[in-house]
């Protein structure tokens, strides 16, 4: 009496999960394809469906408005993942001199990235008003410059580093704790054998420390890439994309096409697009996962 | 060999090293705190003080956010509030200081309630069916595993506006728009990967010579599953679950675009509760405030697996 056999056993269990995945990602996806060629609009479901053909790959594709989102998109990656990084890695560092309380610290500082980023990115709004907000209150108290002389949210120049700022608060713990975990991993006796060779601190960090911690920050910067190219709540609440178009990343832009102008079949198409630009992070995510793992 | 073999190691920085890394970490932690201190203090401020200049720290403290939060107000005559019975509780007292009576309860309790509900739902389902294939992951050969494993993870990594399009027409269709067990269903899909991922790692670290032993004892593989193994695996369990509750929790894409009433959960209302004249400052600290307590909780009680779950298991320590 074995009761069921181990192969009958594993696709039992197996089976679930991918039902799961199958109906509510896959056969969405190729739905997402399908309407991708056609002109279908969600808000006129009798209109009659015509079938473009590759038409919307081509209007977005050559589309010199599309590069608008894609730049505030890469604006928004660019500075985010650079100051995380370099914020990040500091942070990690000065942990890692293991001063008393420093697992308290930890703790404390970690408790952003946790939170959830709408009603995050709909408090900063608050803290961002010109007149009222603790923001601009804190930066004039500092600098002199008058508080309502200057609008985060509300002007072009700034508004892309309002959200930034938002991000970089919520994220840095995030890049952190993964540099901790490489700070960690470095065993003990190499900075042994380098004080034996007389080795600066300098060079000791240069050529043991930074060499050793990078597979880490290459999957934290993998993995905010990700994250931040799909960025949708945040921005959404803080901004939704304006003053104008100035803050409207990718997703911003779907979400208009699809759900405030109903063009469906076009909105479908640059999901495809991102899809696949996403699809491809990931495969170089998973890579480096397991670069990270087989160490 | 003298200057090696001192009490102190050479790895072990300096107290000088020591007191200015702590410094700076403290200064870290408080400055990124305060936007959060800043969201309590707004939620116990009467609305004039919310929005005062220059900001006010000192001030006296007002449920009245807190009020604002669970009740619907009508502004009315002074004759007809003079002519009401005694306000019975402290809400009632505030809206009449401002010529207001209370209508009705707000949604913002059914709104976490449905929170509460399609967090825990899909953690069920998702920790479930998870633990199931993380465990035939983990112990057989599975023709395409890594391939399997890498679908499953992919699906994550979709841009969640790009898969609302397809869902919402799907769920116009099944009649599960705007439906709690369509919400359930579809952070479950989302979760699921986390699950299986994060699982997965802590069923390979569980020796698989304990289910061996219990099967030579007589018990099937699926008791042995169910004996030996998920007793061995609840601390990842529950790391796993606490993980998907508060993706589930903290989820806003998917619900403000699917979900605009029986469904919609805390994150999509909290930035549309409005009072007389704009956005009612103390009352959405309020909600925010209350949102956010079961998040700090958990936090702490997750702080030795977060990096593992943050990293999909790739990182454990």
């Amino acid at each position: 009496m074995r009761g069921l056999s181990d192969r009958a056993i594993a696709w039992l269990f197996i089976a679930p999960t991918m039902v799961l995945l199958l109906a509510i990602n896959i056969f969405p996806l190729i739905w997402t394809i399908r309407l991708s060629f056609t002109n279908y609009r969600a808000n006129r479901p009798n209109a009659e469906v015509v079938n473009v053909g590759v038409d919307h790959y081509v209007s977005i594709l050559t589309d010199p408005e599309i590069w608008q989102p894609m730049q505030a998109t890469a604006h928004f990656l660019f500075w985010t993942i650079a100051l995380q990084t370099v914020i990040g890695f500091g942070l990690a560092y000065l942990i890692d001199r293991k001063f008393r309380g420093h697992g308290f610290w930890t703790t404390l500082i970690l408790v952003p990235m946790m939170l959830s980023p709408a009603v995050v990115g709909n408090f900063w709004a608050f803290l961002y008003q010109p007149q009222i907000g603790l923001f601009n209150y804190v930066v004039s108290f500092f600098t002199g410059i008058p508080p309502s002389s200057f609008e985060m949210i509300g002007s072009v120049k700034l508004a892309p580093w309002a959200i930034i700022i938002v991000d970089t608060w919520m994220w840095t713990p995030y890049v952190m704790l993964i540099c901790l975990a490489g700070l960690r991993s470095i065993p003990d006796y190499i900075y042994e054998a380098a004080e034996v060779d007389r080795a600066s601190a300098w060079r000791q960090f240069w050529s043991i420390t930074l060499p050793m911690v990078l597979p880490f920050i290459m999957l934290a910067v993998l993995f905010r890439g990700i994250e931040n190219f799909k960025m949708f709540d945040l921005v959404n609440l803080l901004t939704n994309g304006g003053p104008g178009s100035t803050t409207e990343v990718v997703s911003i832009t779907l979400k208009r096409e699809a759900f405030e102008k109903w063009r469906t079949g076009y909105s479908s198409a640059l999901a495809i697009i991102l899809f696949v630009a996403v699809f491809g992070l990931a495969n170089i995510y998973v890579k480096a996962l397991n670069a990270v793992k087989n160490r | 060999m003298k200057g090696i073999s001192t009490a102190h190691s050479v790895v072990e920085p300096t107290p000088l090293a020591k007191t200015v890394a702590m410094t700076l970490v403290i200064l870290y932690a408080v400055i990124t705190l305060v936007p959060l201190g800043w969201i309590v203090l707004t939620s116990i401020k009467s609305p004039p003080d919310s929005i005062s200049y220059p900001p006010k720290v000192l001030f006296e403290p007002s449920v009245e956010g807190y009020c604002n939060l669970f009740t619907t107000r009508s502004r009315q005559t002074a004759e007809y509030i003079a002519s009401l019975p005694p306000a019975d509780d402290a809400c009632e007292r505030i809206a009449r200081a401002n010529s207001m009576v209370v209508v009705s309860r707000s949604n913002y309790a059914p709104r976490f309630i449905n929170s509460l509900l399609i967090a825990a739902g899909s953690t069920l389902l998702s920790v479930g069916l998870g633990v199931m294939a993380a465990y035939a992951f983990s112990r057989f050969k599975v023709p395409g595993k890594d391939d399997l494993l890498f679908f499953i993870l992919s699906t994550r990594m979709m841009p969640p506006i790009a898969v609302a399009i397809p869902i919402y027409l799907m769920y116009r269709e099944l009649g599960l728009s705007d439906t709690k067990l369509g919400m359930i269903l579809l952070y479950s899909a989302v979760n699921v990967s986390l699950a299986v991922w994060l699982l997965k790692g802590f069923i390979d670290e569980i020796p698989r010579e304990y289910e061996e032993a219990a099967m030579i004892d007589g018990y099937t593989r699926l008791q042995a599953f169910r004996n030996v193994v998920l007793p061995q695996a609840t601390t990842g369990i529950v790391a796993t679950a606490i993980f998907c509750l508060i993706f589930a929790w903290n989820e806003y894409a998917f619900a403000v675009l699917l979900t605009s009433g029986e469904a919609q959960t805390a994150p999509p209302f909290i930035p549309i509760i409005i009072g007389e004249g704009g956005q009612d400052w103390p009352a959405v600290a309020a909600g925010t405030t209350l949102f956010l307590i079961p998040i700090l909780v958990f936090t702490v009680l997750l702080r030795k697996h977060l990096l593992r779950g943050i990293t999909f298991g790739a990182v454990r320590k």
